[in-house]
């Protein structure tokens, strides 16, 4: 399903945008955490999240720094203010040539509108732009209805996608079947928006699976969660 | 699988009302319940329903009264503060004997307070959702799923009933993301309302609905009237969900978030031997008296976990007649407890037995 070195193909600037709630958090952590671990260049995870008050990367700013990745966060992010201050600190990583940076960008159009902000500076050089998808949320389960949003992203930040990264999951309900139904659905998506589809992620609790053992996954962490459990 | 799709409680809360045949929504913005507005805002106009956003929340409350007078079921939603403002109106449908669903994502409180998630809107929910002698119907759901279950009983007894329901969540609740499945689409049969003020068209006496009667003695009649109501209700539509009961020595009683929280902590508890279990109420008012029946004799101590100052241990003293001790849990101001400290209640409680 993907090239298992989809990492090497990002360029040096990685935006991810996509539906809100399609599990765009979950996979920037996952990505600049092995990114870190993998590479010797300096990880910058930006939250640019002006939408969600809850469930924001910034939230989990201690696991980020711990593995070696350096956080910006807009500032009253996870406070009671509810106010959509971006952090001037953005600015310093197109200045700084050696860092690798991923924004995880907010939800739908409305997320995008702050990446807006910042395509100029973007568009200076080679960026890759993921849209990241997922079949089981219940207002883009059709490529055509995910496609649609893509094209209001597109109008919000003033970018073009470079990639499709399929995160379709159901959760902890993901079996090996939701996975392989979903398959379609992405490289269907990566069809009609016409850019290679970067990868196929899976929860890493289906490692072991054999109905999944001869396709090529990203398997993920399930880092954002409410916190229900021990 | 494919039936089944990850939803935010906020989006659930809203697409339920829809498929329940609500076709008039009425609100005003509010962090953590947003998401439900702007899913109506998107999905209404393609249900042929009416999305409204009013200039505030007292004004979208009245637009929620105005219509479910006419007969179609409304709804409004908000988060704490808002459901202040709304409360008036709630009183003026309760006392107009007119049913329509209320959606409070609850944040903290009080004041403009914060916007994490709280359950500091007990009282107001169970005891004083607006000025006088009313109840409205709580039903408090405690996973996306339920949610979706909940908005249509909620819409549906509220009619039965001829009253306000509310559904009260939190903020987590609302923000959280979760498999949800919908009921089948099944034909719908909306309950006939001849009290409505929907046009007489000449073939009947003018309905009139109203909460200002001129005699007192008018007023008082109508009161105890609806409150024998209060009392079938109360007989009626207890609703509750048990965990491990059967032998628990330590019963802790939560709904909502702090339900999931304290679900965890049980299932500590037990692996460390302590017989401890979960009583979670899904109806705050009524309240699930009938769940403390056998358990106030079998349990040795209660434990009420929230997230509040510790709002819901009365109720829980009353239901237990006072024979067992009830100990207070919990974090507010839109902290949440989390799974390691309310087992270190549960320890200490147990070492009190």
């Amino acid at each position: 399903m993907a090239d298992l070195d989809f990492k090497d193909r990002l360029e040096r600037i990685t935006v991810v945008c996509g539906h809100y709630g399609s599990g765009k958090t979950n996979f920037s952590l996952n990505l600049a955490i092995d990114m870190a671990k993998e590479k010797s260049k300096r990880i910058t995870l930006v939250d640019l999240d002006i939408v969600n008050p809850y469930f924001r990367s910034s939230d989990y700013r201690e696991l980020l720094e711990n593995s070696g990745v350096h956080v910006i966060a807009p500032k009253y992010a996870g406070t009671n203010l509810d106010t959509p201050a971006l952090s001037a600190e953005i600015d310093s990583v197109f200045c700084d040539e050696n860092t690798q940076v991923i924004f995880d960008v907010g939800g739908d159009d409305a997320g995008a509108f702050a990446l807006g902000r910042y395509s100029d500076k973007i568009k200076q050089e080679n960026y890759s732009f993921i849209y990241l998808v997922n079949k089981y949320r219940n207002l883009t389960n059709t490529p055509e209805t995910s496609v649609e949003i893509l094209g209001e992203i597109m109008c919000a930040c003033g970018l073009m996608p470079s990639y499709i990264v399929n995160n379709s999951h159901l959760q902890w309900e993901t079996t090996a079947e939701t996975i392989l139904n979903a398959a379609d659905y992405g490289e269907k998506i990566a069809e009609l928006v016409n850019v290679p589809l970067l990868c196929t992620t899976a929860p890493d609790f289906l490692k072991d699976s054999e109905r999944l053992a001869g396709y090529k996954l990203y398997y993920v962490r399930s880092i954002v969660r409410p916190p229900f459990y021990a | 699988m494919e039936d089944k799709f990850l939803m935010k409680g906020n989006e659930a809360l809203a697409e339920a009302a829809i498929q329940a045949g609500c076709r008039h929504f009425f609100g005003y913005p509010i962090t953590p319940q947003t998401e439900l507005a702007a899913y109506m805002a998107k999905k209404m106009p393609k249900v042929g329903g009416t999305y409204l956003q009013a200039e505030s929340e007292l004004a979208a409350a009245n637009m929620v009264l105005g219509a479910a007078g006419a007969g179609v079921r409304a709804m409004t939603s908000s988060s704490s503060p808002g459901i202040s403002l709304k409360s008036e109106a709630i009183s003026y449908m309760a006392g107009s004997d007119i049913p329509a669903l209320i959606v409070n994502v609850q944040r903290g409180g009080p004041g403009l307070g914060g916007i994490q998630p709280s359950q500091s809107d007990y009282w107001q929910a169970t005891r004083a959702t607006g000025h006088g002698d009313f109840q409205i119907l709580v039903f408090a759901p405690a996973s996306v799923q339920e949610m979706v279950d909940l908005v249509g009983l909620a819409f549906d007894k509220g009619d039965e009933y001829r009253m306000p329901a509310m559904i009260l969540a939190d903020g987590m609740l609302g923000q959280m993301m979760e498999p949800v499945k919908f009921p089948e689409k099944s034909e719908q049969h909306l309950p006939d309302k001849p009290w409505a003020c929907c046009g007489h068209q000449n073939k009947r006496k003018h309905n009139v609905l109203n909460s200002l009667f001129l005699s007192p003695s008018e007023l008082e009649n109508l009161i105890i009237e609806r409150y024998k109501r209060y009392d079938i209700i109360k007989e009626k539509e207890q609703r509750w969900d048990e965990y491990m009961l059967d032998d628990a020595d330590i019963v802790l009683v939560a709904y909502g978030a702090s339900a999931r929280v304290s679900h965890t902590a049980v299932d500590m508890a037990r692996e460390q031997g302590i017989k401890a279990g979960l009583l979670r109420p899904i109806t705050l008012w009524p309240y699930p008296n009938k769940a403390f029946e056998k358990l106030k004799d079998t349990a040795k101590a209660f434990i009420s976990v929230e997230m509040s100052m510790g709002q819901m241990v009365d109720d829980v003293r009353l239901a237990v007649e006072c024979r067992k001790p009830v100990y207070f849990t919990g974090r507010t101001g839109g902290k949440i407890p989390n799974p390691n400290e309310v087992l270190k209640k549960i320890t200490e409680v147990e070492g009190t037995l």
